[in-house]
């Protein structure tokens, strides 16, 4: 079925054809239509879930560590300073490999308190073990999460997924969508049985303490968990296609990257006005591609350096800034280049900080400033748009 | 690609009114995309939403600067924002005033087209919620999207008896934008 709808709702409606045991969260713009239609479908009967309503986002995820160990197929969704709050957390699940799903409205870090869009608070949680994926539009973020609930329980994988949408621009905007089959999503993503669960008929203990000894080892199997869901995200996608008829590309996109003299490198919702962007600077001659990051964590190194060889500038635009150097993503493309011999210009740039609008004239900006790098950088990081007449 | 401005307060429904625009555009077979220039709610403020229509997939998700259509639900707007920013010059505005157009004194070369929105709404809805009126006044002045569809998209969101009367309340804005 194709219909508009509000991001919100049809992200709440693939979260119901996942068939989730258990959902724990707590409301905050711009992430409450997911959770309020959510519990609406429980209530209602639609969904047969449970509805953990708890009293703060710590609560929220600390809830699915308990539902997650007994083998329930568990869900939350969050955003901003509830990611933060969850921060101690986090770590916990991807620690404890349990394969919770959440989607991250993406939104500003305050203060100053801001409820708008940017990509800081996912940004920043980075190095908490989860797998990050990106999406483009309200369809993808609907499809990314049966296929994450299929890379998170994939044996081989057990690692938590945040799948992240542009808070308000995703989840706000009216847009068609094909909506997901119930039968078709169960035939996709079989039932979450996890070998090991609490169960008082067979005690275990999940959850131990690990000392010197050890610590290190299950640092690296969550490292080579990662690896290994570079291979399998990919894989994923395509058993999507195959049964919905859907693909966004793997790890990565690209867009307009045939010929192209230099390259913009973003990820989330910003992508649909740099396409649009992109054609208006080829029909002027000016000869700029696209790669669009999908996974963020797993870092996918070897598609980038593949993606962006034959290029001889790079710009980096994100909605994100490491206060005191640059740039999460504009950092991890120049680390994945450096031992490569690659020396192709990396400029960042960040842009649409707390809700600023980017326009196409923007992201011009941006491609003019990537193709003149090709001379050598005149600015390693910049703020785009930035207002220097309020300063 | 046509691109539509709402102005309103808060608490007009322009962001409704926008959701159904892009839900008649999409029963017409067009792809189309509405949103809000999201704000902190606050009843009375001036607000924004914004619609595309088009026969293309849409992927520019930026605010609407140069927009073919404006529609303002409330003509004390035009003391504190500037409505016709931007309009295409063989665009049009429509505007909810009981006044002549001539002494509105926009700054446009694109078509204003005014309706006494509030009193057909008095009229029929018995409450100064002018919104699907304004939605009349588009397909007349328009024609981007046909009076079937809207009627389709604002059954959809209003049912019953509060149904049947907005649209009764289309169709009276309908007729008077299309036979003035």
């Amino acid at each position: 079925m194709r219909k508009v709808v509000e991001g919100s709702y049809a992200i709440a409606q693939a979260v119901k054809c996942c068939d989730p045991d258990i959902i724990s969260a707590y409301p905050i713009t711009p992430q409450t239509h997911i959770v309020e239609n959510l519990s609406q479908m429980v209530a209602d009967g639609e969904l047969k879930a449970e509805f953990i309503t708890v009293d703060s986002e710590f609560s929220a995820l600390s809830a699915l560590v308990g539902s997650s160990a007994m083998g329930a197929r568990s869900y939350s969704s969050t955003t901003s300073q509830g990611l933060a709050l969850m921060y101690e957390v986090l770590y916990n699940v991807s620690g404890l490999r349990m394969p919770i799903v959440m989607t991250v409205a993406n939104r500003a870090m305050g203060a100053p308190l801001n409820i708008w869009n940017d990509q800081q608070d996912s940004i920043g949680a980075r190095d908490c073990g989860w797998i990050q994926l990106y999406a483009e539009n309200v369809q993808e973020a609907m499809d990314l999460t049966p296929q994450a609930y299929k890379l998170a329980e994939d044996p081989d994988i057990l690692t938590p997924v945040m799948v992240c949408m542009d808070g308000f621009i995703l989840t706000h905007v009216y847009e068609p969508v094909e909506f997901l089959d119930h039968d078709k999503v169960k035939q996709f993503l079989p039932p979450f049985k996890p070998k090991i669960t609490l169960d008082p008929a067979h005690p275990v203990t999940i959850g131990a303490f690990a000392d010197p000894s050890t610590f290190t080892e299950y640092r690296y199997l969550q490292q080579d968990a990662q690896n290994k869901a570079l291979g399998k995200i990919d894989t994923i996608a395509k058993e999507f296609k195959e049964t919905f008829g859907r693909y966004y590309g793997g790890l990565i996109d690209t867009y307009r990257m045939e010929g192209a003299d230099a390259a913009i490198v973003t990820l989330g919702s910003v992508i649909g006005t740099i396409k649009d962007a992109l054609d208006e600077m080829w029909a002027e001659g000016k000869k700029v591609g696209l790669v669009k990051v999908r996974s963020y964590r797993p870092f996918p190194v070897k598609a980038l350096r593949d993606s962006l060889k034959d290029v001889s500038s790079i710009a980096v635009i994100e909605k994100d800034v490491s206060i005191g150097n640059e740039a999460g993503l504009t950092t991890d493309l120049k680390a994945a280049f450096y031992n490569t011999g690659m020396k192709t210009p990396i400029i960042g740039f960040t842009a649409g900080l707390g809700g600023r609008d980017i326009t196409l004239k923007d992201i011009k900006k941006a491609g003019d400033k990537a193709l003149a790098a090709a001379k050598g950088p005149e600015a390693e990081f910049e703020f785009l748009t930035l207002r220097k007449e309020i300063l | 690609m046509k691109e539509i401005r709402i102005h309103g307060r808060g608490g007009q429904g322009s962001v409704t009114a926008a959701e159904i625009i892009a839900v008649a555009g999409f029963e017409d077979k067009k792809y189309s995309q509405a949103f809000p220039a999201f704000g902190v709610e606050r009843r009375g403020a001036p607000v924004m939403a914004f619609v595309r229509i088009a026969d293309q997939p849409i992927r520019v998700r930026s605010q609407i600067y140069n927009p073919d259509y404006v529609l303002v639900q409330d003509v004390t707007l035009l003391d504190v924002v500037d409505v016709a920013a931007g309009l295409k010059p063989d665009g049009k505005i429509i505007i909810n005033t009981d006044r002549p157009k001539e002494k509105l004194k926009l700054k446009t070369e694109a078509q204003v087209v005014t309706i006494d929105a509030t009193k057909i709404a008095m009229e029929i809805l018995g409450r100064p919620i002018v919104n699907t009126i304004m939605l009349g006044a588009f397909c007349g002045a328009t024609g981007q999207v046909s009076l079937e569809s809207m009627n389709a998209a604002v059954s959809e969101r209003f049912k019953g008896e509060l149904g049947r009367k907005n649209l009764a309340a289309i169709k009276e804005a309908y007729e008077r934008v299309s036979h003035a």
